[in-house]
């Protein structure tokens, strides 16, 4: 049965960073037509990622540079083997057992420190600068979203994903995205920050520090963190469908909901410019903050 | 150098072989997934911007920009280049990883173009770098510049765009003719 269970996962990883990568192609298709032109194909990402793992690499940093792409595709995959697919399934729940939320939060901060690492040591003046943007912006939007993951904690008296979502069973106004609006609303703006969506996107930061903390980062080292990274986006919406929006039934709604969830970031990113470091980090520890407190509030009054 | 070993290659680079099983995957995925190095070095790269965005839409062919050369497929010579430029395009060129593609705009890396006669312009590019696609005219526009990337992608899926590949056999020719140009050179042997 253990081995039943290592293989479903597997497949089910695979299937995970395939549709990360679909999701990016999407994603660029929707940019385009948003912009007025007609844009990739949307498997563009599949062939960007064949080609960066078949490019050449001439470079060495040292040990953590090595270390630092596969960091972060292991945060992601370890991400998405913690998150259940389909809750009660037994090939499509992944790992998941009971208190994963909490180990989930840890956990997802490992791709950001491990590329921290790597990053600083290759030695270019704009990774360290990318490195301390990401921290802080860390520091930022960790806060409204473990308020909302508390709020949910303590309304459902569990600290499993399986649990909150059995919690939200019977028909759509069970769904924490209704019972739970505020709570609901810090998470999805802290999601804008975890997915590096356009107000807040000052790791990257694109035409102003390069690209970085990747800035050093080529070839195979690319492709892996590429693949990290989709993998990473597709565990967390796995997770917000999870927490939100009432988990699925079966792999199609599991499609669905993520689907409409990658939306969210998407739309938002194609329409806003940039905020300061200081600007983006102010702005998680008041408003979204604000949000998932009144309903930490609400919970503590109603009991 | 000391603390600097980890950042350069510290001898010459070697030949690198190309093809293996996958190798007409291989072209088919680079032929469609060229990622341009942002670098303008001349007037030209003001006709890259209208070619990158809405209006001639480069993605289309899966083209992007990409803000580090680490991560560049091709580098475009965008004009005009200076003596001043040429010893950036070379660290550039040698930073990015094989395999790598050099597109050259305009008259100016030809021949010199307006700048013939100048003291400080370059007259022919390919004597300092190996140049897989040239696209002429003063400016080109940008229907010009895509049926010069079309072209670029042709060569690439028949294999036949190995420009990388003649740098690292012909380094030492290369350099010879770099250093007639470059007097100070104040920079790593190997910029790998």
């Amino acid at each position: 049965m253990m081995w039943a269970k290592i293989f479903y996962a597997f497949l089910a990883l695979l299937g995970g960073i395939a549709y990360g990568l679909f999701l990016g192609g999407v994603s660029r298709k929707i940019t385009a037509r948003m912009q007025n032109r007609r844009g990739p194909t949307i498997w563009q990402n599949f062939i960007d990622l064949w080609k960066l793992f078949r490019k050449k690499t001439a470079i060495s940093h040292g040990v953590m540079f090595y270390l630092a792409p596969m960091f972060r595709l292991v945060g992601g995959a370890g991400t998405f083997l913690l998150v259940p697919i389909v809750v009660g399934s037994p090939y499509l729940s992944n790992f998941s057992f009971g208190g994963d939320l909490i180990v989930l939060m840890y956990f997802m901060v490992l791709g950001c420190l491990g590329m921290a690492l790597g990053a600083a040591e290759s030695g270019h003046p704009h990774a360290p600068i990318g490195v301390t943007r990401g921290l802080s912006q860390m520091a930022g939007y960790e806060l409204p979203f473990v308020i909302s993951v508390v709020v949910l904690m303590v309304a459902d008296k569990t600290t499993s994903i399986e649990g909150i979502v059995r919690a939200q069973q019977g028909g759509i106004l069970h769904w924490h995205l209704f019972t739970h609006p505020f709570a609901a609303a810090a998470a999805f703006i802290s999601l804008l920050g975890m997915m590096g969506s356009y107000p807040f996107q000052v790791v990257l930061a694109p035409q102003e520090i390069a690209i970085g903390p990747p800035t050093e980062y080529s070839s195979t080292f690319l492709s892996y963190m590429f693949s990290g990274r989709s993998v990473f986006a597709v565990a967390k919406y796995l997770l917000f469908m999870n927490l939100f929006l009432g988990g699925a039934s079966n792999l199609l709604w599991a499609f669905v909901k993520t689907f409409v969830i990658f939306l969210w970031p998407l739309f938002i990113t194609n329409v806003f410019p940039r905020f300061r470091l200081e600007q983006s980090v102010l702005f998680f520890w008041t408003w979204p903050s604000l949000l998932g407190l009144i309903d930490l509030v609400r919970i503590y009054l109603v009991r | 150098m000391g603390k600097d070993k980890n950042y350069f290659l510290n001898e010459k680079p070697e030949k690198m072989t190309y093809g293996g099983v996958f190798r007409k995957i291989n072209d088919w995925a680079r032929a469609r997934s060229l990622w341009v190095v942002a670098y303008g070095t001349g007037c030209g790269s003001i006709e890259l911007r209208p070619t990158f965005t809405s209006r001639f839409d480069a993605e289309r062919l899966g083209m992007r920009m990409v803000g580090t050369p680490r991560q560049a497929d091709v580098l475009i010579i965008s004009g005009y280049l200076t003596v001043k430029t040429l010893k950036r395009v070379i660290r550039v060129y040698e930073q990015m990883q094989s395999p790598k593609y050099v597109v050259a705009l305009g008259a100016c890396p030809i021949n010199g173009g307006m700048y013939y006669d100048s003291y400080n312009a370059i007259n022919r590019l390919d004597l300092y770098l190996p140049v897989d696609v040239w696209i002429t005219g003063c400016m080109p526009r940008p229907e010009a510049i895509l049926a010069g990337f079309k072209r670029l992608q042709e060569l690439i899926d028949s294999g036949k765009a190995d420009g990388w590949k003649k740098y690292i056999e012909n380094l030492d020719w290369y350099r010879e003719n770099q250093r007639k140009i470059i007097k100070n050179w104040r920079m790593p042997n190997y910029n790998w």
